[in-house]
């Protein structure tokens, strides 16, 4: 496992290099942030689908019911860890249009192949 | 250009896929009787270079053989993996080694089941008339504990040995769970490259595709950019890997990376395919889609080789008359 630390480097990068998404500005405009609460379990994500908007700063909240699960979208600079009993939150802020699928890349289960959602940006 | 056949032509490992698996064959233009002349002055450059002549021999690819899956996909279980077995053994020109590519056993949750599947894997590879067998784990032997069972059976996830002046290196990208190699064993691999010159040929065995074939399908390595970046300097570098259940070719660089079909069932085509869904089960012809693609000297002059696609099919391979009397144990 890569340590947090350098994970969250490693995020940072991608989104800053990432074409659609831009790395999260500072806490400074709490009230235009969108939160959305994301609950993972063998072998799915709840809700399966989400919707957010271009160049809206999004807070997603991650949580696990069973064991640990990944959170990856590269295209939108999401690359997190899941771990039960404590919430991951992931700031993102689209700035491209489009469906991009979520996998859980933390091996879950025999299941874990299938495990996945749907961010729709418009 | 001094010599006709320039080196990495000269070295390179001709791949091409078994269906069942792949068979590749190392130095095919001394397989093809040009160990004399300008083949003889590579082999002898290279054998200064590297300590040891590139001399042909052929290897055989298997993956994804799922031992103890079962569900609609494939009803018959181990049946495609016994099969590719028979066949490997009936090969006219016997492979040296086999490596197996991930994914050897399906993963279970029920007590003693895991090692109970390694266990019929080991006996049923056991049956391969090679000298020898490599295995690297895919996700569903290792990511779960880490790895640690498939080590207890196995030995090391990741090692390298050198057969007749190629380099073999087997690289775990599934232990850590998520699909990377991680910097420890990023650090051996340099440090067991090192020694060796930019012109040997490496083979690079592993589960995952190192490349960014289809993430939003798990279909890479996080860090295969950096693994890539370590192979770098070398002129004839062949990845093979498994995961993805079907053919591929990429080649990036240096470097040709081919995927090698599962035995237990197929992916679609990432490029077409909406979905990851294994293909649909076809009672009367259970092997499709795990096919032969066989490597063959043909007759041209130049040792030029020649691939045959060959589908397995129940009567002609198996002497089966049938998918009923396949599930029959006697039937094998």
């Amino acid at each position: 496992m890569i340590a947090t630390p350098l994970r969250h480097a490693l995020l940072a990068l991608a989104l800053l290099t990432s074409p659609a998404a831009s790395l999260a500005a500072p806490a400074s405009g709490e009230g235009a942030v969108r939160t959305v609460e994301i609950v993972a379990h063998r072998f799915e994500f709840t809700p399966g689908e989400i919707t957010l908007e271009v160049g809206q700063r999004a807070r997603l909240r991650l949580s696990s019911q069973d064991v640990t699960h990944g959170f990856y979208m590269k295209a939108l600079g999401i690359d997190a860890t899941i771990e039960p009993g404590r919430v991951t939150e992931v700031e993102v802020t689209p700035a491209a249009p489009g469906r991009y699928t979520v996998i859980c890349d933390h091996y879950c289960g025999s299941g874990h192949g299938g495990m996945k959602m749907t961010i729709v940006v418009r | 250009m001094a010599n006709e056949i320039d080196r990495r032509t000269f070295l390179r490992v001709a791949g091409l896929s078994l269906g069942a698996g792949a068979l590749y064959q190392v130095a095919p233009a001394l397989a093809g009787g040009l160990a004399d002349g300008e083949g003889g002055d590579v082999a002898e450059a290279q054998r200064r270079a590297n300590g040891e002549a590139v001399t042909p021999f052929t290897f055989v690819q298997l993956s994804d053989t799922h031992v103890g899956f079962s569900g609609p996909p494939n009803p018959t279980g181990t049946r495609a993996f016994e099969r590719a077995v028979e066949l490997v053994n009936r090969l006219e020109r016997p492979p040296e080694l086999v490596l197996f590519t991930g994914d050897l056993t399906h993963d279970s949750d029920q007590p003693g089941e895991p090692e109970a599947r390694l266990r019929r894997f080991q006996e049923i590879a056991g049956r391969l008339k090679v000298t020898e067998r490599h295995v690297v784990p895919g996700e569903h032997d290792a990511a779960a504990d880490g790895g640690v069972r498939f080590r207890g059976v196995f030995g090391p996830t990741s090692y390298a040995f050198d057969h007749r002046g190629v380099h073999f290196v087997a690289l775990d990208n599934v232990s850590r769970a998520r699909p990377e190699v991680g910097p420890e064993l990023r650090a051996w691999l340099r440090r067991d490259l090192a020694r060796f010159s930019p012109t040997t040929p490496i083979v690079l065995f592993t589960h995952r595709p190192l490349f960014d074939l289809k993430p939003e399908w798990e279909w890479f390595t996080a860090d295969g950019d950096e693994v890539m970046r370590i192979l770098a300097p070398f002129e004839n570098v062949t990845v093979l890997y498994g995961h993805i259940h079907r053919e591929d070719r990429h080649d990036l660089g240096h470097a040709r990376h081919l995927a090698a079909r599962s035995l237990i069932f197929a992916f679609p085509d990432p490029v077409t395919a909406a979905e990851k869904v294994p293909a649909r089960f076809d009672p009367a012809r259970p092997f499709h889609g795990l096919g032969l693609r066989l490597l063959e000297r043909g007759a041209a002059a130049g040792g030029r080789l020649d691939a045959r696609e060959v589908e397995l099919t129940l009567r002609e391979r198996s002497g089966t008359e049938g998918f009923a009397q396949l599930l029959r144990p006697t039937s094998l």
